[in-house]
């Protein structure tokens, strides 16, 4: 008599799992047009990055709609894919920081092609409510606030590039990530770019000895503790500034113009710094504080790590087909979503990447 | 003196001493009583700051999530932001799973071990398995991810929900195991001592009196167990991997409502925001329906507490 | 039942010898033991396997920095120069902060529940406090960031601070944050209440009547009741619980982290950020690629297994010292 309940309560589950599945075909039927199974899931794997995550997931579901295939991205972060894909439990991996020689070594399937996905920006985001019009900086400036060397906003260099800017006489409270992430990554890319000293002592990593400034964990709660703190500047991705409505810093770039952040700016940095490259470059560059009209300094590639050689002929086929409808049809929806598209000059070069990753011959 | 003077005298002194015994006794009485009732009063107090976090957090889920709880959320798959008619109807049949596997293996286990320690008490080998399932308490559930995908993803090249499903059950064991050796060694023993003289085995009785008569303590036990593991996060994203399609197969990837709710919470829009409060509501809600059917399924009228 | 008992009767042998001998019944005894020590013996093997596994995995970081490793506050990934104190020094206190605050709440509900509420309000209540531990960790952490930490810092540190004037005391210098060691305890403790607070309960619950009884016959008012003839009766289940919500506070990473500030400072206030090892662990290791870095994660994972043992040693040796009265059962 005991037993009943128990066992009301399983067929129930049962019930209740049979049911979702069905009204899940009957209503997702929209998203899967071509029929495939949909028994446990998805066709292909991929891990890493959280950077283009909204990005990838809007990708997945129109390409599903599109062709049927499932791709089932996770957002693990840029280290654990990079693992994932060393390991071979995943079929593709994604990172914001391109992979070093050492950890492509260890890559348990061979040679490993870096296909660059679409290019993101990183912001400068302060909360000056007295101060109207965006704010000139320039990197040195940035790279100083950020070692603790400028430590008021009305600082005498931050005027100089802002005339006729009235700055207030607080303190700079700088914010930064307390965890390891891709976004810092890029920045301290940038600042060891831009300053020496940074460069020597904190250096470039997805996780630093930060001189100065409050931890705040995630680009939100940098975001956050912007939002809420007067006189408080950090690096946040673009998304979150525009969701958060904080101001952007206007950056100076190498040909000396106060650039803002936008998509465009980032597809000009990218553009000029591939246009320097030789011709079978692997695409592991930093793009940060490119010279170009209308660069946006902090820009970065954002990369899917594909072996060269798959062993299941089929999968390399799906992989391929769906990373060169990222390269092309995807790139639409990339400046809706806060990201910038690649350069067009880009897309011919790593299609013909893709297209070897189908027949397996090395390119 | 005379005796009658004498006696007098004496009842005279016993009835001081009989009155300042009594005023004393008044005074400490009177101030044990009011420590008392201050007590009482305070524990009425704890009580009250105890439900407070609960009601303002559920408060906060409530007033974020609430308006994004509909026939969607709980039929359809995660759409990307800005899309409407998402859900996350595999997050939560992914959990009722992945609780199902763990409990498979971490219900067993802990309470057999359990029962193992409350009889074998002081033991050399049940001194130290006590020890070391604290010990294994006290571990980090991330630390207990990785383990778990060195053993069960790495060799299998690729993730699955029974990777997953260890993990968590490898957080069971020990809450399930140190609650049900505390409810066990609650039994009177008395009770273990009238089934023996009846007749019965050892193992008869462990079972069918001991055990039972402590079920409600263990149920609670079981029901803690079965609320922390479904709340976590960490020890998944390296197992169960998590995945935006729908899948109930125990060997490959699957989603989970905790690491959904994380990874909408911690993106930029404000749509995925409220589906994560939404998910936690809904976490929490999923956790009631089963203490609730657990204990309504393993009431007994006979129990602890009676002489 | 009746069928059982005959038979054995029939065939029972001295009173002097225990059941177990009865013919028949020793088979099922036998497998029983085995079953249940053999359960038991997963608990250890499980350990030992993952101990195995963090401390060969930390043990290039714990060769390069020696000793060292738990004693220096330096963390920097780039250029390779680890030390774990800070995370340690953070986990310790802010388990025992939790300890502190949770277990008089929780031992105090535990008794309002099992004397002193009306029936009417005992299950819900209970099941109120059960649920907390149903909340995942992830969300206690964004409601920790998005409620409590902006409490502590409107109105707890300044009213600590100005109001109490206890700003200069060690304990509570310091510019206020918000994110602290102080949020980071009170979120534990909300989050270990459920356990120690069921645990007790329980156990209050199987005290017999007659305890009761007989304190209250010696006149006794309820509290003194409660004082000298439940509790030490049910005081061994308290400890279980208490160590089950330590277990849980050291090792706890989701909600620790966004409330914590997770700044690798050795700090004797408890208003200023601090760090924990499961914390650190969990921020860190999904993006670490470089292999010593991946090694210093996992030698403060072994040096977390340390501090577990002798944490829960120290609780046991207090639990013994002050137990001169047996343990609940006989």
């Amino acid at each position: 008599m005991r037993r009943t309940p128990v066992a009301i309560l399983a067929v129930a589950g049962l019930a209740m799992t049979a049911c979702s599945s069905g009204s899940d075909k009957k209503n997702d039927s929209s998203h899967s047009a071509a029929g495939v199974s949909t028994s446990g899931g998805a066709d292909l794997t991929g891990a890493g990055a959280t950077f283009p995550y909204p990005l990838y997931s809007r990708w997945v579901s129109e390409y599903a709609a599109a062709t049927g295939v499932k791709i089932n991205y996770q957002q693990i972060g840029s280290g654990g894919g990079i693992k994932q894909l060393q390991e071979q439990t995943v079929d593709f991996g994604a990172s914001d920081a391109p992979m070093s020689d050492s950890e492509m070594v260890k890559a348990k399937g061979g040679a490993v092609f870096h296909i660059p996905s679409v290019v993101g920006l990183v912001a400068i985001a302060y909360n000056l409510p007295q101060v109207t019009q965006p704010l000139k900086l320039s990197g040195p400036i940035v790279a100083d606030i950020f070692l603790g060397k400028i430590t008021k906003w009305n600082d005498s260099r931050i005027a100089a590039l802002n005339p006729g800017v009235t700055l207030p006489n607080s303190d700079i409270l700088v914010v930064h990530r307390s965890e390891g992430s891709g976004t810092t990554y890029v920045f301290s890319d940038y600042l060891s770019a831009v300053s020496p000293t940074w460069k020597a002592g904190p250096g470039k990593g997805k996780e630093l000895q930060w001189p100065v400034g409050l931890g705040e964990r995630g680009n939100d709660g940098v975001a956050g503790r912007i939002k809420q703190t007067p006189g408080a500047v950090g690096y946040v991705e673009m998304a979150f500034v525009k969701q958060n409505r904080l101001s952007s810093a206007l950056l100076q770039n190498p040909s000396g113009q106060f650039v803002a952040p936008s998509d465009e700016a980032a597809t000009a940095a990218a553009d000029a710094a591939i246009a320097k490259l030789p011709a079978n470059s692997d695409y592991r560059i930093s793009i940060v504080n490119s010279p170009g009209a209308g660069a946006y300094p902090i820009s970065s590639l954002t990369y899917l790590l594909v072996y060269q050689h798959m062993t299941d002929a089929a999968k390399a086929k799906k992989l391929s087909d769906f990373i060169k409808w990222a390269l092309t049809t995807g790139q639409k929806d990339a400046s809706s979503l806060d990201y910038a598209p690649l350069p067009p000059s880009m897309i011919a070069k790593l299609t013909a990447r893709a297209d070897s990753v189908a027949t397996g011959s090395a390119r | 003196m005379t005796t009658q003077a004498f006696t007098t005298q004496r009842r005279a002194a016993w009835r001081s001493y009989r009155d300042q015994l009594a005023q004393s006794t008044a005074r400490t009485l009177s101030r044990r009583r009011l420590v008392s009732q201050i007590m009482i009063a305070s524990t009425f107090v704890a009580a009250l700051v105890a439900v407070l976090p609960l009601t303002l957090i559920v408060w906060h889920l409530l007033q974020q999530g609430a308006s994004s709880i509909n026939r969607n959320f709980f039929l359809h798959m995660p759409r990307p932001t800005g899309e409407t008619g998402g859900g996350m109807a595999n997050a939560i049949v992914g959990t009722g799973v992945l609780v199902l596997i763990a409990s498979t293996v971490g219900l067993p286990v802990g309470i057999f071990a359990g029962l193992y320690l409350a009889e074998q008490r002081s033991a050399r080998l049940a001194t130290g398995v006590r020890f070391l399932s604290d010990v294994l308490n006290g571990l980090p559930s991330i630390v207990l991810g990785i383990f778990a995908w060195g053993l069960l993803v790495r060799p299998f090249k690729h993730f699955s929900a029974l990777a997953g499903g260890m993990a968590l059950a490898a957080m069971m064991i020990p809450l399930v195991t140190r609650t049900t050796e505390e409810m066990i060694r609650l039994v009177p023993v008395s009770m273990r001592e009238a089934a023996l003289a009846l007749g019965y085995t050892k193992w008869r009785t462990s079972l069918s009196i001991v055990l039972r008569t402590a079920m409600p303590g263990i149920v609670t036990g079981v029901l803690l167990a079965v609320a922390r593991i479904a709340g976590e996060t960490a020890p998944l994203i390296f197992t169960a991997f998590g995945n935006n399609f729908w899948s109930v197969s125990p060997f490959k990837p699957i989603a989970a409502l905790p690491m959904q709710i994380y990874y909408y919470a911690t993106a930029p829009y404000d749509d995925w925001h409220a589906q994560a409060w939404a998910g936690a509501l809904v976490l929490l809600g999923l956790v009631l329906i089963i203490s609730v059917a657990a204990r309504f399924a393993t009431r007994s009228r006979a129990g602890l507490g009676g002489d | 039942m009746s069928e059982d008992v005959a038979p054995r009767i029939a065939s029972r042998p001295t009173p002097a010898l225990v059941p177990a001998e009865i013919e028949g019944a020793s088979y099922g005894d036998r497998v029983y033991r085995w079953a249940t020590t053999g359960f038991a013996l997963v608990i250890p093997s499980l350990l030992l396997l993952i101990a195995w596994e963090v401390f060969r995995a930390g043990w290039p970081a714990l060769k390069t920095f020696g000793l060292g490793f738990f004693t220096s506050s330096a963390w920097d990934p780039v250029n390779g120069n680890f030390g774990a104190a800070p995370a340690v020094f953070g986990t310790i206190v802010s388990s025992i902060l939790a300890l502190i605050i949770a277990t008089p709440l929780a031992v105090g509900v535990a008794i309002f529940l099992s004397e002193f509420a009306p029936n009417w309000i005992r299950q819900p209540i209970a099941f109120f406090v059960d649920l907390l531990a149903a909340i995942p960790s992830v969300v206690y952490g964004l409601w920790g960031v998005l409620v409590l930490v902006p409490f502590i810092r409107a109105h707890v540190m300044p009213f600590v601070k100005d109001t109490l004037h206890l700003g200069d005391f060690p304990l509570f210098t310091g510019a206020a944050y918000g994110p602290s060691m102080f949020a980071a305890g009170c979120i534990l403790a909300i989050m270990i209440l459920p356990y120690i607070s069921a645990v007790t309960r329980e156990v209050l619950r199987a005290v017999p009547r007659s305890q009761r009884e007989a304190a209250l016959a010696l006149g006794a008012t309820r509290w003194e009741m409660i004082w000298d003839a439940v509790l030490p009766y049910a005081r061994s289940g308290i400890v279980g619980g208490v160590i089950l919500g330590l277990g849980r506070a050291i090792g706890e990473t989701m909600a620790v982290t966004m409330v914590i500030g997770n700044r690798h400072e050795l700090s004797a206030s408890l208003f200023q950020p601090g760090y924990t090892m499961a914390s650190l662990i969990a921020n860190e290791f999904a993006e670490a690629t470089n292999d010593l870095h991946i090694s210093a994660l996992m030698a403060v994972g072994a040096g977390l297994f340390l501090v577990t043992v002798i944490v829960n040693a120290i609780a046991r040796w207090l639990v013994w010292r002050t137990a001169r009265v047996g343990d609940g059962g006989t």
